[in-house]
């Protein structure tokens, strides 16, 4: 319940807000109450692999923003501008 | 126990509200952050210590850090001292300092009470570990490469602007920016003016 709450908030700001930051961050949130989904899980039926999920998770989350913020950095270099419907015209 | 569980629940998703609803970066990522602690709280109750404490170190740590970095270099503040001198003011971090007080009470009603375990028991860090290093040893691997690609992606990707840092400089002048906004400008085909 609180996960399906906090993913559905992160998708809602996905796609509502315009900044990439914010983009990066719903992601961040949508990320993590998928992992709460699966500790949850795992600790309702009282195993282990919803923890393990969560730790894959993690590392998932941890390699995508870094990737994602060093396009941010190029992006903002190249155009100015981190609006993603000015940025929407791949045209360059 | 279970109301602990709700309160940390609701502070979540207050602070994940008021997040989504900022218009500044820094405001949101304060919050972002007392959403992320309120979470490794629901992980304490819900008997995951480890996890509770991968998701501080890690989410709130190492995460918030990058955040804060980039924002940094991006600058996105214009009128930089003004914002400075607003920042200041205490209208602006009290709502995560509230909600994060609430967290910071729990965890102390928490400490000084029961076990932290809602229902079930405790899953620690042992049978985390035995099990991450038992069957699951080919995730582990494929998790340390899936963390040396994304290191060495976000490396190249910051390399190339690193290697041209007048234009960054330049940057910070509206004409600069004013008429960069339309080029696009290849990387390592320019070579900027450089006034002494």
């Amino acid at each position: 319940m609180l996960a399906g709450i906090l993913f559905s908030l992160g998708l809602i700001s996905l796609l509502v807000r315009r900044d990439l930051i914010f983009v990066l961050m719903s992601l961040e949130v949508m990320l993590n109450a998928a992992g709460l989904a699966f500790v949850v899980a795992g600790s309702r039926w009282h195993q282990v692999d919803g923890q393990i999920m969560f730790l894959f998770i993690l590392a998932m989350a941890a390699a995508e923003v870094a990737v994602g913020l060093a396009l941010v950095l190029q992006i903002y270099h190249r155009f100015k501008s981190l609006d993603v419907d000015t940025l929407g015209e791949m045209r360059g | 126990m279970e109301l602990a569980f709700y309160i940390a629940g609701a502070v979540a998703v207050i602070s994940t509200v008021l997040m989504l609803t900022r218009l500044n970066v820094v405001h949101a990522l304060l919050y972002l952050i007392v959403s992320l602690l309120s979470v490794a709280v629901v992980f304490y109750l819900l008997g995951a210590p480890f996890v509770a404490a991968l998701e501080v170190i890690v989410y709130a740590g190492a995460i918030m850090v990058l955040f804060i970095f980039v924002v940094m270099m991006l600058n996105l503040g214009e009128h930089a001292s003004g914002m400075e001198r607003r920042w200041l003011t205490p209208g602006i971090w009290t709502g995560p300092m509230l909600l994060a007080g609430v967290l910071i009470i729990e965890v102390v009603y928490l400490a000084r009470g029961a076990t932290g375990a809602l229902g079930t028991a405790a899953i620690g860090p042992q049978e985390v570990g035995i099990a991450l290093y038992g069957p699951y040893l080919i995730g582990v691997e494929l998790a340390s490469m899936l963390l040396l690609a994304g290191l060495v992606g976000a490396y190249h990707l910051g390399s190339h602007e690193a290697k041209r840092p007048e234009i960054q400089h330049d940057a910070d002048t509206h004409e600069r920016r004013a008429d960069a906004s339309g080029d696009l400008v290849l990387a390592g085909t320019d070579q900027p003016a450089r006034t002494p």
